[in-house]
């Protein structure tokens, strides 16, 4: 493999990692996705588009893993707060903060799920989002709209203790 | 522009920041005049910037060493070395103890082990079903009239005593297989047809590791079941749900392993 590709590939996986543990909400099962999908992308490079965006082609394989393991599994455990780093008050605050916002997130649809991660976390443009997620183009903005809305309700409804702690 | 009516989607682009600097003034002038949506927008805006800033530490880690490429190509490159290696053993030992000392070679080989990568096999398997299964002239290189001389000749090809499990409890008949380049091994696809013209495939190449469990892929309309087990990466796939194919796997699993394992020893 070139040197370029390799680097090409590299510079993806911080983002990727991200995506994956918000998904999954275990660092451990994450990082499994990761691998797989950074296999997945090895092993298909030549199918892959030669015009195609290298970010949206990954982002959209670990996602279609992701989503054929949930199927596999329904619901698992979820590890978060133990998972994060704990070794300081500070931390621990913020380790269950992530934990809550996460379980909010795991309220909605995997695909509002996703759309919020996507454009919200990693700055996809809309018709990048669309193309991981294999939706029109032209629903993006009103798919958003309908998992914003939902993300809030969830929060102002105190389902998940997080909102205590947002100013 | 700037005086077209505020919609939905400037509100969502506002919260994503994504406004040019006079559709942006237009929408705040709007949202002064609108509290209510202000507040609305406000709080999306801040469950955004939540999201992102709890999120960012995972960003700033530092990429775990079995994640990061060079590993990745390496063991790529070791698995594929691997199959050469044990396929030429293989080759020998077929010829020499009919298959005897595979499993032995395969123990005393001291080569490092790189880890498994049952989704690789699932795509080759994809690859082969979708190139075969639609193939209505020749679907099969070796049809199913001689299971005997085929399945010879595919384990000596492959190096691997194989059996064609019988699916016909699931409506399913062996139409024959053929034998293909899997990686950089030899890879064998042995071919099944119901009475609806559904096709299914086994797709079977040596492969490094230890035994996984079954993984689940979807490649558009084809679903996969793969699974490593005993040097073996075995690939079930067939255009179906998950599922109807799932118990067909498990049925092959149990053949395969059911079946009596090659004489050891002498």
């Amino acid at each position: 493999m070139d040197e370029d590709l390799g680097s090409r590939l590299e510079r993806q996986i911080p983002a990727l990692r991200r995506y994956a543990f918000a998904l999954a909400r275990n660092s451990a099962e994450a990082d499994d996705l990761v691998q797989d999908c950074l296999e997945r992308a090895l092993s298909r490079w030549s199918l892959r588009r030669a015009d195609g965006d290298l970010r949206a082609w990954l982002f959209a394989i670990l996602r279609n893993q992701f989503v054929n393991a949930y199927h596999r599994n329904k619901r698992r455990g979820t590890q978060v707060a133990a998972d994060a780093d704990a070794s300081s008050p500070a931390g621990q605050d913020r380790a269950l903060e992530l934990g809550d916002a996460l379980a909010a997130l795991d309220l909605l649809p995997e695909e509002q799920k996703s759309l919020l991660l996507l454009v919200g976390v990693e700055d996809f443009s809309y018709a990048e989002a669309a193309e991981v997620l294999g939706i029109p183009a032209g629903t993006v903005m009103s798919r958003l709209s309908r998992a914003r809305k939902r993300l809030r309700e969830i929060l102002e409804s105190g389902r998940v203790p997080l909102l205590r702690r947002v100013k | 522009m700037k005086d077209a009516p505020i919609g939905e989607d400037d509100l969502q682009a506002f919260v994503d920041a994504r406004l040019d600097d006079p559709r942006r003034a237009a929408v705040e002038a709007y949202l002064a005049e609108h509290p209510d949506v202000a507040e609305r927008v406000a709080a999306e805006r801040r469950q955004r910037d939540m999201l992102r800033d709890l999120l960012q530490p995972k960003f700033d880690e530092p990429i775990p060493a079995h994640l990061r490429i060079d590993t990745l190509a390496a063991a790529r490159r070791e698995r594929r070395r691997g199959r050469w290696q044990t396929a030429a053993a293989a080759c020998v030992m077929f010829v020499v103890g009919a298959g005897s000392g595979w499993f032995a070679a395969m123990e005393t080989q001291p080569t490092a082990k790189p880890k498994p990568m049952p989704m690789a096999v699932a795509d080759e398997a994809t690859l082969a079903y979708s190139t075969f299964a639609s193939e209505v002239m020749h679907p099969v290189e070796v049809r199913a009239d001689d299971q005997a001389h085929l399945m010879t000749w595919l384990s000596k090809r492959l190096g691997h005593t194989m059996s064609a499990p019988d699916l016909s409890g699931y409506g399913f008949r062996l139409m024959g297989g053929r034998l293909l380049p899997g990686g950089s091994g030899a890879a064998a696809q042995l071919m099944y047809d119901d009475d609806h013209g559904n096709r299914l495939t086994l797709y079977v190449e040596t492969a490094h590791g230890d035994a996984t469990a079954f993984r689940f892929a979807q490649d558009r309309d084809m679903a996969t079941f793969v699974w490593i087990d005993k040097g073996m990466g075995f690939a079930v796939t067939a255009k179906a749900s998950r599922e109807t194919l799932l118990p067909i796997a498990e049925a092959v699993y149990r053949q395969l392993d059911t079946a009596p394992p090659p004489a050891r020893g002498s």
